[in-house]
């Protein structure tokens, strides 16, 4: 690490939020993940939230090429990526134009000046001859323009690498100035260049001068007379990693099949948000993980379908639109009563929808989407970390009851990372699959013979003497042949429905996230809102309103616990990024005036957003 | 399981004519039409079975939808009725995690090559160790009577009353095309034929496809009785064997390479045998040509329809290759650790 030649003041801040943003091409993704991982490692509490084109290139300067990474990190407890920033770099004009709004009025800019030029103020939008740096509109801002390029060149001298290969460099400028600005060191970044280009002395060379240069430039430059220092939050004593909801997803199905004693089998089409599970866990072949990237999502679902019927823990995950595709191959697992996780990191839809962008509008489909009457129960995380616990959660539930459960994420939390407090192996409870031991009848193998929870056995082929047939024709009741019975259909669409029921008897009982447990206001949340949802509710109890936050995993079936709770609020309000799918749940099955809170623009709600509703509510 | 009742309560279809075959059984009544081809094809793949006498419970049938497709129930192995056309990713999913499993997959001609079109093509290229019986009908029997992909031009079925216009699906020049490690093609009505190749499908290592040409006699009986009929059979058949000439016509035809073309030699005006194609299996090119022997038998000069292997390369299986890569990331990084796994790579200890 570099001395500091002079020391500037330095200021305390309890929480900062800082929003990177530049072409797609400019390595902002990188930037803020690094800058995240130094806050985390220093002791903050983050939350982070990437938003990134659905192009790959989108054309350079373009507003539809404009990558983001926003970060808040506190020495409080931080719930959310922050509904506006403290600071904003802008690598360009498109970036500079497309999250000024996000800006917090007082806000610090650090423009990139050659961002600013021309060209890239054209293809931004702005009139000719504008200047949007120096014209007065940041008046509310503090603006601070740099030539980041320029400098970074000027680092580089006598590296023998071309100009563009150079320029890529600017991103770890960038980053060694906000680390002196927020007095942190480069050294993370510096381990991390290290080992990303060991083989590559030029670029390691390059990146760790531009690095350097960017904390230099802070300390010498009479621009910035003043850095800040946020003190490592007051998190529960413990060992933390830094985590992101598709990561914590992957370490729950490997944590799950260890605990099962069960390979796992992951069948996957790419598709996005959900191919970084895949990229993980073809990562881990050494925990036995067989990963197949099949030719459609049919096959990833069926694949996975097949390696459970031969005793592993089959896995299948998509997004909305692949969902779609695995709804006949849902049915079937359904009707085998054999576990498989099928995974659902929704985006924007419908259709295609907004690949990159997120959204919680499949409950519906996860909860209704097949042919039939066909229960799978449904499981949703409302956090980064939580995917760990909810995802062990479902295959617990899928393997010890022998069903197919379906687990929702979305691309907020699955792309967004917060420290984890990761369990010991030994902390977590062990699967136990029902595996057929024997005959079960009299000396035959009775495959659909259910125990007590309606849970049939599981026997695997080479198990001898239990061979058997099963298939998505009606099966009749206890043997699994095939039958038309009319009363046996009837019974089995019973039966099955009444297995996943009872399911809820082993949930722990419903509790609150916050507030009190009867009052004016409860607020019921499901998935990725948790965040904005806790920061409004704490803040309106700060504020003497009589609020509770109630947050579900177990969308289907539900908690018992939540039929007694609902009566006990004057009113129900439930924010969702859909046009109220839960509601709609929550009143049919409880007779229950619930009331939404709908925000449908691929971009997570504000806690402020909540907060406004709610209080809206409770002044009605 | 009962291995007593296996008898068809259809008159005429008597199952379990001898006591080796009643083993592999299930007490379940078998439903196909009376006079149905499949019926043939279940006894012979009985006959293997019990032939090479693998245990019951090592074998698993998994099958799509359509008539063939009720295949497993009356086997008592492991059974999977699938849904349709998903029967290759059920199966490549099974032997992906199961690689000691003998497993079979049954499918037909609407199954495989319409539905799932994909699957088996991606099956044949990944090589996934099964053996593939593609019913081939040329008809949709379980919808009663639709024209299939494997249907010929003109076909006037339900849903064709004025002849199908779709050009039909030639099976084994897609399997070819999709680089299929075994290709063959045997019919109902020789029972001795079909038994040998599927004994040879079976000892193949890789995807055994074995297209079967069945009879159905509801709703396309006769779709391949020039092939199958004693009185026709010799001259529009050819039986192929590794290392012998292609003869034909009860030995007084044979059929000859110009270059990449085909030709039908008479060896009954002394052509010698010398100057024959001999089949090669192991020879791709001659086997994609063997495939296009595919002319409609009524048009004038039409080669014969070869039966027999046509072509068997012995390239690594994909679960092979997916349990080495296993092996060898345990090898290099030890088994999994949990605990090492979660505490990823970097971490920070509050308190």
């Amino acid at each position: 690490m570099d001395t500091p030649v002079r020391t500037k003041p330095v200021e305390e801040r309890s929480n900062v939020v800082i929003l990177f943003a530049g072409d797609s091409g400019d390595g902002i993704q990188l930037t803020g993940t690094q800058f995240t991982d130094t806050n985390a490692l220093f002791g903050n509490d983050v939350s982070t939230f990437p938003n990134y084109p659905a192009e790959i290139r989108a054309p350079q300067g373009t507003l539809a090429g404009v990558s983001g990474y926003q970060l808040h990190f506190g020495s409080v407890e931080i719930f959310t990526p922050g509904d506006q920033c403290d600071v904003l770099v802008a690598m360009n004009a498109a970036a500079l134009k497309a999250n000024l709004d996000k800006l917090k009025k007082g806000g610090t800019i650090i423009a990139n000046s050659d961002g600013f030029d021309a060209k890239n103020l054209r293809l931004a939008g702005y009139p000719d001859g504008a200047d949007p740096l120096g014209d007065g509109r940041l008046t509310n801002f503090t603006a601070h323009a740099i030539d980041i390029t320029k400098m970074t060149r000027h680092a580089l001298e006598g590296i023998s690498l071309g100009m563009k290969e150079k320029d890529r460099s600017k991103n770890m400028f960038v980053l060694g100035f906000i680390n002196w600005m927020y007095s942190r060191d480069n050294a993370l970044t510096e381990g991390f260049l290290k080992r990303k280009f060991a083989k590559t002395p030029d670029l390691l060379d390059a990146n760790l001068r531009a690095l350097i240069a960017g904390h230099n430039y802070g300390e010498t430059s009479e621009t910035f007379t003043t850095r800040f220092e946020v003190h490592p939050a007051p998190m529960p004593k413990g060992t933390y990693r830094n985590i992101t909801g598709n990561q914590g997803t992957a370490l729950g199905l490997i944590a799950a099949s260890q605990k099962a004693g069960l390979d796992l089998f992951y069948g996957s089409y790419p598709i996005t948000p959900a191919s970084d599970i895949l990229h993980e866990l073809s990562r881990h072949k050494n925990f036995g993980v067989k990963t197949f990237q099949a030719e459609d999502e049919i096959a990833a679902i069926c694949a996975s379908i097949g390696a459970s019927y031969g005793g592993a823990l089959g896995v299948t995950a998509s997004s909305g639109p692949g969902i779609a595709l695995k709804g006949e191959a849902l049915g079937l697992a359904c009707m085998l009563e054999i576990p498989l996780v099928v995974i659902n990191v929704q985006r924007g839809g419908p259709s295609t929808g907004l690949p990159t962008k997120t959204e919680q509008a499949d409950l519906w489909q996860a909860v209704h989407g097949r042919n039939g009457e066909a229960p799978i129960p449904v499981i949703a995380a409302s956090t980064p970390t939580d995917c760990f616990d909810m995802v062990l959660e479902a295959a617990r539930i899928a393997v010890e009851h022998m069903t197919p459960v379906i687990f929702l994420s979305d691309g907020y939390i699955a792309n967004g990372a917060e420290p984890w407090r990761f369990p010991q192996s030994n902390d977590l409870e062990p699967i136990i699959p029902p595996l057929a031991k024997g005959p079960n009848d009299d000396g035959k193998f009775l495959p659909y013979l259910r125990d007590e929870r309606g849970v049939r056995p599981w026997a695997l082929p080479g198990m001898k003497g239990l061979q058997h047939r099963i298939g998505g024709l009606e099966k009749e009741d206890k043997t699994g042949n095939i039958s038309y019975e009319p009363k046996n259909h009837e019974r089995m669409v019973q039966l099955r429905a009444e297995k996943v029921a009872r399911i809820a008897d082993r949930f722990k009982p419903i509790r609150l996230d916050s507030g009190p447990d009867s009052g004016k206001l409860l607020i019921v949340g499901w998935g990725s809102t948790y965040g904005a949802i806790r920061t409004a509710a704490l803040q309106l109890q700060k504020e003497g309103h009589s609020v509770a936050h109630v947050h579900l995993r177990h969308l289907f079936p539900f908690n018992k616990g939540l039929r007694p709770m609902l009566p006990r609020y004057e009113k129900v309000l439930v924010p969702e990024m859909n046009s109220g799918q839960l509601r709609q749940l929550l009143r049919a099955e409880y007779l229950v005036d619930a009331q939404g809170l709908n925000k449908i623009q691929g971009m997570p709600f504000t806690s402020e957003e909540i907060r406004e509703a709610a209080l809206k509510h409770l002044n009605a | 399981m009962s291995t007593t009742n296996g008898a068809s309560k259809i008159p005429g279809q008597a199952r379990n004519d001898s006591a080796v075959k009643l083993d592999y059984s299930s007490d379940q009544d078998v439903r196909w039409c009376p006079g149905c081809g499949d019926y043939s094809i279940l006894k012979q793949v009985e006959s293997v079975l019990a032939q090479q006498g693998k245990p019951k419970e090592e074998i698993v049938f998994i099958s799509g939808i359509g008539c063939s497709s009720r295949f497993p129930y009356y086997l008592d192995t492991y059974g999977v009725h699938g849904i349709h056309g998903r029967a290759p990713a059920i199966a490549s999913g099974l032997r992906s995690v199961r690689p000691e499993l003998s497993v079979w997959m049954i499918t037909g001609d609407g199954d495989a090559l319409s539905i799932g079109g994909n699957h088996i093509i991606h099956l044949l290229r990944r090589n996934v160790d099964l053996n593939v019986l593609l019913f081939n009908n040329e008809i949709y029997g379980l919808t009663k009577g639709q024209y299939s992909p494997t249907s010929p031009e003109g076909a006037i079925t339900r849903s064709t009353p004025m002849g199908s216009i779709d050009h039909p699906f030639n099976p084994l020049a897609l399997c070819m095309g999709a680089d299929a490690s075994f290709v063959a093609r045997s019919m109902d009505r020789d029972v001795k034929h079909l038994r040998e190749v599927l004994l040879r499908a079976d000892a193949h290592r890789g995807t055994s496809l074995v297209e079967i040409y069945q009879n159905c006699n509801v709703f396309n009986d006769g779709a391949f009785e020039t092939f199958t009929e004693k009185a026709t059979k010799p001259l529009h058949t050819v039986f192929v064997e590794h290392g012998k000439p292609l003869v034909f016509a009860n030995g007084t035809k044979g059929i000859k390479l110009d270059g990449m073309t085909p030709a039908i030699v008479d060896l009954a005006t002394g052509a010698s045998l010398d100057h024959l194609w001999i089949h090669d299996e192991r020879d791709a090119y001659k086997a994609s040509i063997l495939v296009r022997l595919f002319d409609d038998p009524g048009k004038e000069g039409a080669m014969p329809r070869p039966f027999g292997v046509f072509y068997v390369n012995g390239r690594h299986t994909h679960e092979t290759k997916l349990n080495a890569q296993v092996a060898m990331a345990k090898e290099k990084k030890g088994p999994g650790d949990l605990d090492a796994l979660l505490r990823g790579e970097h971490t920070w200890t509050i308190g």
